[in-house]
Order: C-alpha cells, then structure tokens, then sequence
C-alpha cells in the first residue's frame, strides 16, 4: 500500500510543472533536521508552535535557495512561509502529516489562503491514515477550482476508490470526486454517478444523489442524461435516498413533474421514516405536484356548504344559480356532480398529518404550509397547534412562523382564534417578534375578542421599547377601522394618548387618528380642535403635518381656529420640516378658497415665503398653488376649478395588513418570508380545471406498492405469512428482520379488522401480543392504523347520522373518506367506487351503508341484531327532540343512542384463529350491579370449526375495576354469531380492563377501554334542581372551555346528538334555546355530571362542565369539544 | 442549498469560514454587519437578510451569530433549524459551544461540518452517528491518539446510518445499564400588576439519559396521557404506537436526547407557585422614588422554591437605585438599567425583600411606564401538571 501511495507522488513530477516538485525537492533537504520536534509537542501546541517556528523559517530558505515559487510572480516570502508545512508533509510518518494537515485546515478556517500547499497536500491523497486522507479531501475541495491542472492528478485515487470494497470509502470517494468544481473531468462524474446508481449500498446510492445537482451546476448541457439517472433513483426504495433524490430533482428538473407519478404513492408511505431533512424537501415538492394533479378541495366545499341550505329550499334549480361570488367562478366546471377527494391526494394528507408532530420545525412548517394550500377548509384547522408549540422555539424560529402565522390568519382567522393568548408579547421577546406577534394579534381581533385584545394593547402601549409602542397605535388604528364597534373607544383611547409624555407615542397617535377621522370626520370636531391646539407643542414634523393636512380638509368644522393654526405656522414657516411646509401651503390654500376674507394676506405672505424656499418641492407647489388658486389674467379655466380640485372628497385610507395576499407565494418559503420571489423558487401552481388522469400514479403490483400488495392478499384471503418477504420493502432496511413475519401478522391483522371500525387499542393489544413489531414495518403499520382510525370516524358518524339533511351529508362525508383511505380499492376497480359514491339518502338503511363499505372479509353475519333498532330510535330521538324538548319524561329513553359509540372490536378474527369479537357500550344499566357498565359482546365464528366453552378467564385488573363475566357460551358453530352482555365497573376511570377470552384450546389476552362518556348514566332533573346542583359544584369543580360551533352544528338536535353520542347523559329542558343542559351521574361513585352548553347564534360557545371528579370532567370537556368542533 | 457558513463573535469578526460549494467571498457579510449595526440589540439582527446576489440566514446563540449563505429559494426554517442542529452538535462534542472552545477545535469542528452538510444538503446530523464518524476529542483520546498515531475518524461507515434506527449506534455495551428520565416542566406566566393571570401555560419536556446495552426497546407509560395536549417526539418514538394507545414505544438513542416535549392543556387556572409584591413609585416632585418588592411562596405542596432571580428594565429616567436585599444579591446596570436580584431560595417564614430608592434624573418629568418584571425559578420534584407521572416503564433488550 504504501507504495501505492507514492503512485499519484510520482505522477507529479513528470506531469506537473516542474515548479511545483523542483519546490518540493528543494525544501526537503533543507527542512529535514529541523523537522523532528518530539510528536506529542507538536499535537498539543500546535498554534505555538507554529509560531515559534514562523521565525526560524525565514532565516533558513533564504540560504536553502528556494528556486523558483511556484508561482513566480508571488512574493518571496509568501510560499516559503509554509515550507515547514511542506516538509512535514513530505515525510512519511503519518503522525507528522497530520499535524501539518491540521494546521492547514486551521487556516483553511480562519479563511487564510493556503493554496500554495497544493502540490503538497494532493500527493497525500492516497494517504491511508483516514484522518489525513479526509483532510487532504477537504483542502482539495476548497482549492481544486483553482488550481484544476493539479487537482487532476488526485482523479486516479477517486477512480480506484469507487471500487473500494469500503461503502464508506466508495462513497467519500464519488462525494470529493463529484465536488472537485473541475469541468475537464464532467465525463467522468458522469459515469462515477451512474456507477453509483446502482450500487449496492443505499448510502452510495444517497452520494450519488447528492453528486446530481453538483454536476449539474459544473455543466448543465448533462441535464437529459442526469435526468435518466434521477428517474432511476426515484424509483429507489430506501428512506435513506428517497430525500435526496427529491432535492436533486428539486434542483435539475423541477418542471419534470411526470417523473414523479409512478412514484407518487411510494414517497407518500415513505415519508414518515425518511430523516427530517428529506421530509421537508418532499414534502414541498409533493404541494407543488398536488396543485397540479388534483381538484381543489375549497370550491367543491363551497358546494358542499351549500348544500344543506339547497336541501331546505327543496329545489334542484337553485342550485344553478345560487352561489356566491366564489362560486362564480368554477361554475363553468363540471361541478355538479359532489366533488371527491382523489384518495392519492387524502394520502397525501393523511400520511404528512403526524409529521406535526415532529421535533423539527422546518418539518411541522412544511406540514403545515402542506394543508394551507392542499387541505378542505375544514381540516387545515390542525396545523395550528402545531405552529403555535413553535412559538416557544428559538427566536428565529419564531420570527419566520409568526411570518406564516399572519398571512394564514388572515385567510382563516377562525383557526388561530383559540391561541389568540399564546400571541401576546412577553417583556423579553425582541423587538420584530413583538411587531410580528402585534400583527398576527390585530389579525385575530374581531368583534367578540376585541375587548381583551385591546386591554393588552394599553400594556403594551407603557412598554420602553418605543419602536413597539408606535407599532401598537398603528395595531389599535387598523382594530378601529377593522371592528366599527369599537372605532369610538378606540379614537378615545388615542385622543387620551395625545396627551402622553412621549412625543413619538403622541406623533404616532396623530397620524393614526388622522386615517381614523377620515372615516366620519363630522363627528368629531373636538378631536380636531384638540389637535389644533397640539400644534404648539409637538415636533415630530409627520404628526405636525398629518395635523395641518386635517384642518384643511375639514376646516369647515372648525371655522374658527383654522385661521388662527395658519396665522402661527406662517410665523414659524421657515423653521419647519418640508413635509410640513408643503401642508402649510396645502392648508393655506384650502382656507383661502373657503375663507378668502380672513386669510387672503396669510396665504399670499406663505406662498411668497415658499417660492423662495431652497427645497424645490415647496417652490413648485408655491407656484402651482398660486396659479390655481389666486385668479390671473390668462389662468382662468383652471383656477375656476380649485375648489374642486382641492376640496374633492377623499376616500378615507384602507389600512390593511402587509401580509395581505401574501399567500400566493408558497408559505413557508423564503419568498414569502421576502415577500419578494427569491432566485429559483418555484411558483404553486393554481388548481387545474379538470383533473389529470389519476391512473397515472398506477404502478404494476411487482414494482412496488404496499396497497396493490395488501390488495392482493386480501383476494388470496390468507397469504399474510407468505407475503412477509414483499412486505418488507418499503424500507429495505439493511439489517435483516427476523421479526417481520410476526410484524406483518398483526398489521394486517390491524389493517383487516379495521373494516369492522375496531377501536385502536384493540387491534394494538393483538400486537403487543404479537410481540413487538420491528420497525421496518413502521411505515405500513402507520397507514394501517390510520385507516382504523378513519373507520372509527365512519363509524361514529353512522351513529349520528340518519336524520334528515345532516345524515345524507354525514354519511356522503365517511363513505367519501373511506373510499379515500382505501387507496387499493380506488386502484383497482376505480369506476365501481364511482358508482358507490353518490351520496346515500336520507332513508339509507345505516346497516347497509355498513357492508357497503366494508371489504370483503367482513362476515355477513356480524351485523348484530342490536344495531338496527337501535338506528331507529336514534333518529327518532333525534326527529323528536326538536318537538318535545319540554318533554322531559319523553327524552329518557329515546335520548341515549344506544349505538354512540360505535362497535369495537375486541378481538380480530385473524388473531382468534376464526374467532371474532366486538363489543359496543350499550349504554343500558346493567342488570347485576348498577356501578358496572354493561358491555355487549358480539362473538361471531368465521372458523371451519365450532368454538367451545367461550368464558373469561382470570382476569387483571388495575385495584378497583371489576368484572361480571358473561355467561360461558358452550359452543359456537362455524358461521354462527353470539351476544354476551357483561358488566364491567371501571371505578370511574377510564383505566383498562384486561382479561382473557378463553376457548376450550385458546386464551386470548383482550383489553376494554371505556371512552370517559361511558362511565356515566343519565339523570333526570328539572332546570331548578339543575341549576341548584350547579351552584353546589363550582369552584375547582367547574370547567370551562370556550369553543366555536362549526356551522355544520348551530343546530339543535345535531348539538344535542353530538354531545349525547360522546357523553351517556340526559337532556335537561331549559327555557332559553341557546343553552344545553346535560345531567348525568358517574356509574361508581354516582357523583353528579352536569354539562352546559352555551352557544351564541354566531358560533361561539362556552361549555361548562360540573363535577367533583375533575379529571373525568376535564377528559369529558375535552371529548366534547372535540366532538363539536370536529 | 446551504452555500457557505461563517461564525461571527459578538465583536464582529469571522473566526471560521466553511463552504460546501464554490468560496462565496466573506465581504459578504458585509451586508450582515450593516444589518446588525442597524439592531440595536443582537436578539434584533433580522434572521434573514436578502443580499443583492445571496440570502443570509442567521442564528444567534452563545454570543456567536452563525450566518448561512444561500442562493436559491429554500424553506428559510430548513436552515434555521440545520443552524440550531449545528450548534447542538457542537455543544454535544465540546460540553459548551463558544468562541474559544471552537477555536480550539477547529479541525474537529471542520470534520463535523463536512459530514453534516453535503453540497449543502444535510447529510448526517444525529449525533449518534457524527460521533461514530469523528470522535468527540476526550483528553484521553488525544494522549492516545498522539501515542498509538491513532486517529479520530472512523474508517466504517456507521451502521447506525443505514439501518432503520439511524439514530442510534450498535454495538453499545454498559456494565451498569441505566436509563434516566428528567420531566422537566415550565409554566410560563404573564401576570398583570394587580396580580391576576393573563396567560399561562405549562410546557414540559422529557430528557432522557439512557446507557442500555445493545438494541434496548422501550416502553413509558403515562398516568394520565391524555392530558399531554400537544407533543412532539424525539424521531425515535413510534408515534403511531402514541395515537393509539398513549404509550411511548421507542429505541433510544445512545446517551443524552430530548425525548418529547409537550404542552399541557390546562383547562383554566395553573396555579402559580410564587408571588410578587411591588411596590414601584415615582414622584413627580422629587427626584427619588421608591422600590419594594417581595416574593413569595404560593401553593407550593411543601417544596422549596429556589433559584430565584428578579429582573427588571427599569425606565430610563432612573438614574441610580440604592436598595438593601433581605437576602442575596443584587445589582443595577446604570447603562443597560438593568436591575437583576439573585434571590436564591425562598424561606417561607423570612420573606425575601429588595428595598430602596431610585434617583431619578432632576428636572425629567416621571417615566410613565411601569417596569416589567421577570422572575425566574426553579422548584425540584415538582410538577405543575401532576398528570405528567410516568407511570411503568418496560426496558426490553434485544
């Protein structure tokens, strides 16, 4: 090896230019005693002694005879400052070498010019101590742009270590070879990173990602070929390449978006395991791709807003001609038939959602600017959390969110509203955040909050920071003119600031007031007056002028002092500022047309004052003014003019937001931090017209895709085991995974149950059975579990849905998301979905919509005899409420939807080896015991083989939760189902009932978990008793949260069903319509539940929540919430 | 992305330049140095500056402001956040991340910084994996490395980067395994004179130290999750294990990392465990005025309150303050007007006061704005939340 090394040495003297090794040479002999300092010195004082030696060297090559430099027309003294770098370089202890490389290094730091080493340095090259051969990599990197002819001679060593059996090696030798900026060797690069491609090692593939854009930047004529090789990485399957790929994409071909759909669905699974940097970068490609491939979702919902409205009036015609101006626009679209949501764009969606959930902000930054401009107005709500949890970020971070945050308030000011308290400024936060957070806070202001929102304003109006002060009185001017309500207060509020100790709080006042006035100026002829006499004191020249111009405008409300404010601004015309000059003649020239008697002299002595003015401004308008204002001989047709042309009305000023329409750049790009379009930023394509065929994104099940895989198991019905090898996939994770055949049980054990809406905990606890899974599989399981969850939501929204208006939308909405989650379906047959998917009626037996949209393993029979009825008389409870809400005797039993929460799988039936059980939460007191919960358990057999002796085993339970076992079922024939009704008293907690399901041959470990609405049961009170026990329970016993109705829930019954369906609790008539009374007592202790609800006809609501158990009520309050809000 | 870095100290000089593309010439921040003559203050220097023919992007930390140079649109909190990661990393190899230290390492600091960034584009940023590929330098290490010529470069490439647990290194082993968790909670609190809560809001966040041999994979369970309102993970935890069942599932990293950190929805009230009496008084007349305040101890459940300081800007009509502390220390900054009061631990029984005079300037009327005061503290073995208990925790070792 080490005479390998000598290879690119030797090199150097025939092919380099005999200056550079003569040099070398030269220095040797002279250097060479001298360079045997003990190494242990060397490596621990090597700054000093750097120094030390500086002396030293200048004395001895004077003798040595250097020759000729390297470069000749350098300075002496400059190359022979490094020759002690030189000679240690030269010798062949490793040791030595190092040291040198580290100085040079060091120097290469401080940005000192070291490129005369650089003959010295790349013979090192193909040192094989690693440290040097990485440093010599950084300082050829650094000065191979400059010295190309010498950096060439390192190429060989690159070649040969792309063959290194070392990935490590192959890939630092593609990342120094693809970054030596030397265009001789582009062909090279070239066939290096084609090389790279295809390695073997996803970490060279990565380099060789990375190696794209670097060549592309050296000669962009390789674009088509490096295109070629991007397609080629695209399709690669490792999280490790699939961000850097994106990125070269990003940076060669960014309007290659068709390279892009066959890999669409593949990044979407990808992107959670992909490493954050990779997360951002996909994640703004995938918005850009979006605009492109996909229908907006916001006009369709204007639609859809509209359409319950259309249902009341009954009328298909309508709907023709009733939309609003947005509407107006994409009315020439084909828009009649309901939009839906291309299930690749609710992939999208549903895979970027937990990524808010990231630690790193430029990831929940992406996500978020992901759902302003792709999610239905109804769900970008969730990015707000997530950016306000930046806020207590680093300062900078802060600053670039609080950026985004005001452009998005402005569109959707609903979404931040609840946060308006994180915005509020702390003592300590810099100056631009304040502005900022002030910005987002006026924002925010609307009607209901702008009381508190000013409050803080008056604070913050005290604060030393006096940059912040002014821009508080401008975030008070634009509430004023925003909130009518509210203009007059705040007006006052300005008038009193006018009297402030600070001249530039006072100035800023002025000048706000001025827009202010300019509004309603009759009203307000004291504010002027005061003004006027402000004139005396204040010196801020903008505020003297912004006084000025107002008294001229409206000098008719005050006849009297305006004369009297010219009369003293004349005397002090030549002192003033220009700005105030040029209104002194505004102002004179504005009386003298209203008031030539008093102020004819004046004007004529300020007008001669200003025509001699040095500021040719002021002259110029001197003599205009005079021309149109006092009549000349020739000048007449304009001068006849000059009350209108300076005494027209003026529109009062709009004072509007700098975000204003910020949003048409991208958010979270540096443009629109810039508001200016920065170099290469890729404009966000409007939403197309038609969307583009969406089979594009198909791919042939052998090339990969999870869902195509998951689809075909499902028709082969059991080849989950076979299939494990496939599966593995989506990773490719390096190290082999002995756990992956037990992974992708329970995943689609999880995934196939999620047709029977299985509650998440269920068909975890299977795979905690499982064992744990290896985390390859976390990207599928991810998507699995996600489709449970959506399968919940179906659920629920079956519960509620199936009264009039409210339950045809509901129910278009879930079978429109579950078309959605199911990507594979879509994939396969798309045009019998589009036949599913017009939305159900009204009258649509819930039970069928069930198997419609279940997949096909679910059995049949499962559809237990309990559901229907139960349908029934929910939405007869629900159509009676609206009637009989006094009727009180009435409610009790028709009030508890028996189905609120939906079925929930207990166990899956892949996991029960054929046994399938579910469990609903009947909500009916159970016989044995009053403190227990009654849980129905459905046991369905899809085994060949009956099942025997079906009890529960020794249960586990935490202290204080007991179990009444259902009675042991003997035997359950092949395709028969059973229901079991068993008690559980969960203690008032919604601790987890563990037990075990025992067959004669099997145990299975199961676990109940009660949503906290369970452990209670409804009471029945009258208003006065309710509220009697209200006034017992406040205190710490009260809850309170402020929430907003979406307008899908302004109405009563959809309230109460809301509520009812999250909360086993009765309804309490009340006078007033705007309030909700729920009462109800907790199964165990019985301590008393009471909920009210108040809601305002706009939206806003409060909801209270009494009992003495906190946690139940505070878990209560926030289920509720979100049931409302959702 | 990411052209050129520069580091500034405080006094304005470049002290280490990097470039992972062609050399940008550091008169660019030139264009930077104006901005931040502009701010007054350094926290005011804007995080991006658009420069005619760059973007310079900065992050001020430990007195050093570290300036990225970009030339083409790239989502700015991409490199902000990378700017932050870098000082991390810095302060996870060096102990504190500062003007000397960095000097001292340069050549470390110079390896890490090629590793972390390819072409700009971040390359290996877990410092799990950085660690594996340079060494952090240990005073061991050097004396070793000067000895045996051995370097501090790995020569493999880390396993931890190809597998799918890139943040954490194999081949771990302890004699003693141990993992420890801090549950670190703030509440931060903006309270109006007359002593009532504006905001308040309690933010937690798990470190964890965790020395387990091999692959551990572990599981924390939460006395009550649902009460974590909004979290965030460490990349490590399986987040879709967390939707469901509330349970944090993960394989840690090797030693120190931020697990999660979360905000807990308190639905009204935090109760706030101290109190400020202040008794701030300007008069009109005379040039003095008077300052009192006194904190107290509030619902603390029996804990001592410690660590507290007082900090207060004080207008600038003050000139001067005479004040005697009933404990601690406390000094005035006549330029800054600055007041700060290390107070120390708070003895229930003694309240600690600061008390005194303010000589305002003669002849300026009274300063019309009230001085803020921040009070910081710490309380050990107390969390504001009470819900945050971890409830079991399951080590598996694979």
């Amino acid at each position: 090896m080490q005479r390998f090394l000598q290879l690119p040495g030797s090199v150097v003297r025939p092919g380099g230019r005999g200056a550079g090794a003569a040099d070398q040479e030269a220095a040797s002999p002279v250097l060479a005693p001298e360079g045997g300092p003990p190494p242990w010195y060397q490596a621990l004082q090597p700054e000093e002694l750097r120094w030390l030696q500086a002396p030293e060297e200048d004395t001895t090559p004077e003798a040595s005879l250097e020759g000729p430099g390297p470069e000749p027309g350098q300075s002496q003294s400059q190359p022979l400052r490094h020759d002690d770098l030189k000679e240690m370089l030269d010798t062949n202890k490793d040791s030595l070498k190092l040291e040198a490389m580290k100085r040079i290094v060091a120097m290469i730091a401080r940005g000192k010019n070291a490129s005369d080493l650089f003959p010295a340095v790349v013979k090192n090259v193909a040192c094989k101590n690693i440290e040097v051969k990485k440093l010599v990599y950084v300082y050829l990197v650094r000065y191979a742009e400059e010295q190309q002819d010498l950096a060439l001679l390192s190429i060989s060593t690159f070649q040969r270590g792309l063959k290194d059996p070392n990935q490590l090696i192959r890939a630092s030798a593609l990342r120094v070879l693809s970054s030596i900026r030397v265009p001789i060797i582009v062909p090279i690069m070239m066939l290096a990173i084609k090389e790279a491609a295809s390695d073997m090692s996803p970490y060279v593939r990565k380099t060789a990602a990375h190696a794209i854009p670097k060549l592309y930047s050296l000669d962009s004529d390789q674009k088509d070929q490096l295109i070629e090789v991007i397609e080629k990485l695209l399709a690669d399957k490792t999280t490790l390449v699939a961000g850097s790929v994106v990125m070269a994409f990003e940076e060669v071909c960014p309007e290659r978006i068709d390279l892009i759909h066959k890999n669409y669905r593949k990044l979407c699974n990808l992107l959670i395991d992909v490493e954050e940097w990779g997360q951002v970068v996909i994640i703004s490609m995938l918005t850009r791709y979006a605009r492109t491939q996909f229908l907006s979702p916001t006009q369709n919902e204007s639609l859809l807003e509209e359409n319950p409205e259309k249902a009341f009036y009954g009328s298909e015609e309508d709907e023709a001609k009733g939309p609003g101006s947005e509407e107006a626009t994409t009315a020439a679209l084909p828009a009649r038939k309901p939009y839906v949501m291309d299930p690749d764009h609710r992939l999208l969606l549903r895979n970027t959602k937990p990524l808010l959930q990231s630690r790193s902000a430029a990831v929940v930054m992406a996500v978020a600017q992901l759902y302003f401009h792709l999610a239905p107005k109804a769900e970008v709500g969730v990015i707000a959390k997530a950016l306000v949890r930046l806020l207590r970020s680093h300062s900078e971070v802060q600053y670039v969110v609080l950026q985004n945050v005001a452009t998005m308030s402005i569109k959707r000011r609903g979404m931040f509203e609840p946060y308006l308290k994180s915005f509020y400024i702390r003592s300590t936060d810099p100056t631009q955040i304040k502005i900022l957070k002030l910005e987002v806070l006026t924002n925010l202001a609307n009607e209901t909050n702008i009381p508190t929102v000013l409050r803080e304003f008056q604070t913050y109006i005290r604060s030393m920071d006096k940059d912040f002060v002014a821009a508080t009185i401008q975030a008070i001017g634009r509430c004023a003119t925003n909130i009518g309500r509210v203009r007059d207060t705040c007006l006052n509020g300005l008038v009193q600031l006018l009297s402030n100790r600070d001249e530039l709080v006072v100035a800023e006042s002025v000048v706000v007031i001025k827009k202010l006035l300019q509004m309603q100026p009759a009203q307000h002829g004291e504010i002027i007056k005061h003004l006027a006499k402000l004139t005396d004191n204040i010196q801020v020249p903008m505020a003297r002028a912004s006084i000025l111009w107002l008294i001229g405008e409206y000098c008719e409300h005050v006849p009297k002092i305006a004369p009297d404010v010219l009369r003293k601004m004349a005397k002090s015309f030549t002192a003033e500022e220009d700005i105030v000059k040029l209104q002194v003649i505004n102002l004179a020239a504005k009386l003298y047309l209203t008031n030539s008697k008093q102020t004819k002299l004046l004007t004529q002595y300020v007008l001669s004052l200003a025509k001699y003015d040095q500021n040719y401004d002021i002259r110029d308008r001197a003599r205009f003014t005079r021309q149109l204002i006092v009549p000349s001989e020739q000048g007449g047709a304009l001068s006849r003019h000059a009350k209108k042309l300076f005494l027209a009305p003026k529109p009062a000023p709009v004072l509007e937001s700098s975000f204003k329409d910020r949003d048409h750049f991208q958010l979270g790009s540096l443009s629109h931090l810039l508001n200016a379009k920065a170099t290469g930023y890729q404009e966000l394509p409007d939403w197309p017209e038609e969307a583009p065929d969406p089979s594009v994104r198909n791919v042939e099940v052998p090339e990969w895709t999870k869902c195509s895989n998951r689809e075909k198991r499902k028709e082969k019905e059991k080849p989950f085991y076979s299939d494990s090898e496939g599966e593995s996939g989506p990773t490719e994770s390096a190290d082999s995974d002995p756990e992956s055949e037990s992974a992708s049980d329970s995943k689609s054990s999880s995934e196939s149950g999620s047709g029977e809406s299985s509650s998440e905990s269920d068909s975890e606890d299977q795979e905690e059975e499982k064992g744990k899974s290896s985390d390859s599989e976390q990207s599928e399981e991810e998507s699995g579990k996600r489709k449970v969850k959506k399968r919940k939501k179906v659920a629920e929204g079956q519960g509620e849905g199936s009264s009039s208006d409210e339950g045809s939308d509901s129910s278009s909405s879930s079978s429109e998301s579950e078309r959605t989650s199911d990507t594979e379906e879509e994939q396969v047959e798309p045009d019998s979905w589009r036949k599913k998917t017009p939305p159900s009626s009204k009258s649509a037996p819930v039970a069928k919509e069930i198997s419609l949209l279940d997949l096909e393993d679910f059995t049949p029979p499962s559809v237990q005899p309990v559901s229907p009825p139960t349908i029934v008389s929910t939405s007869l409870a629900t159509d009676l409420e609206g009637l009989t809400l006094t009727d009180s005797p009435l409610v009790p039993s028709l009030l508890s939807p028996v189905s609120g929460v939906g079925r929930q799988e207990l166990l899956h039936r892949v996991a029960g080896e054929g046994l399938a059980v579910d469990y609903t939460f009947s909500r009916q007191p159970f016989s044995g015991d009053p403190h227990m919960v009654s849980v129905h358990i459905h046991f369905s057999n899809s085994s060949e083989t009956p099942i025997k002796g079906l009890h529960v085993g020794t249960p586990k339970l935490p202290p204080g939760i007991s179990i009444q076992e259902f009675p042991e079922i003997e035997s359950l024939a092949p395709g028969e189902s059973a229901t079991a009704v068993m008690g559980i008293n969960f203690c008032d907690s919604t601790q987890v009932a563990n037990f075990q399901l025992c067959t004669q041959t099997r145990q299975f470990y199961v676990s109940i978990q009660p949503p906290v609405g369970e452990l209670m049961a409804p009471v029945f009170m009258s208003e006065n008793e309710f509220k009697k026990e209200q006034g017992k329970l406040t205190g710490m016993s009260e809850i309170t949260e402020k929430l907003t109705l979406p307008d899908t829930c302004r109405s009563d019954h959809i309230v109460v069903q809301k509520v009812t369906t999250v909360a086993n609790l009765g309804r309490v008539p009340c006078g007033t319509s705007d309030e909700y009374r729920f009462a109800g007592r907790t199964l165990t202790s019985g301590s008393l539940v009471l909920l009210t609800l108040d809601a305002q006809p706009t939206g806003a609501a409060q909801l209270t929540v009494n009992s003495e158990k906190m946690v139940i009520g505070t878990m209560l309050v926030k289920d509720v919430v979100q049931a409302l809000t959702q | 992305m990411i052209h050129s870095l520069f580091l500034i100290n405080s006094s304005g000089d470049i002290f280490l330049e990097k470039h992972w593309k062609s050399v940008v010439s550091r008169s660019v921040c030139d264009y930077f140095f104006e901005a931040q003559e502009r701010a007054t203050e350094a926290e005011n220097v804007p995080p991006v500056i658009p420069t005619p023919h760059h973007y310079l992007l900065s992050v001020y930390r430990h007195k050093i402001f570290f300036v990225a140079v970009i030339q083409t649109e790239v989502p700015p909190l991409f490199v902000i956040e990378f700017l932050h990661r870098v000082v991390d990393t810095f302060q996870d190899y060096f102990g504190v991340c500062s003007e000397p230290v960095i000097k001292d390492n340069v050549v470390v600091v110079y390896e890490v910084l090629e590793e972390m960034l390819d072409n700009g584009f971040p390359l290996a940023t877990e410092s799990n994996i950085l660690k594996e590929l340079i060494k952090p330098p240990t005073i061991l290490r050097t004396v070793v490395n000067t000895i045996t010529g051995s370097t501090n470069v790995g020569d493999q490439l880390p396993t931890g980067q190809l597998s799918v647990v890139p943040w954490r290194r194999t081949g771990v082993k302890y004699t003693n395994n141990e993992a420890y968790f801090d549950v670190i909670e703030e509440i931060d609190a903006i309270i109006d004179k007359s002593g009532s809560t504006i905001t308040a809001e309690i933010q937690g966040v798990i470190d964890a130290c965790v020395k387990l041999t091999g692959m551990p994979d572990l599981t924390l369970s939460f006395m009550n999750p649902r009460l974590l309102d909004d979290v965030s993970f460490h990349p490590c935890v399986r987040f879709k294990r967390w939707e469901s069942e509330r349970i944090l599932s993960f394989i840690p990293p090797d030693g120190n990392f931020r697990l999660l950190s979360y905000h807990v929805s308190a639905q009204n009230l935090v109760a706030i465990p101290v109190y400020v009496k202040h008794n701030i008084s300007f008069r009109d007349s005379s040039s003095l005025g008077r300052f009192e305040i006194t904190v107290g101890p509030k619902q603390t459940m029996g804990k001592t309150i410690e660590g507290v300081i007082v900090t207060s800007q004080m207008p600038k009509g003050v000139l001067n303050m005479s004040l005697t502390p009933s404990q601690g220390t406390h000094t005035f900054d006549p330029v800054t007007k600055m007041l700060s009061w290390d107070v120390g631990k708070i003895n229930p029984q003694k309240l600690p006061s600061l008390k005194g005079t303010m000589s305002l300037q003669a002849g300026a009327s009274k300063p019309d704005e009230n001085p803020t005061i921040n009070l910081h503290f710490k309380i050990q073995q107390l969390a504001i939340s009470e819900y945050t208990t971890i409830n079991k925790a399951i080590f598996k070792t694979t």
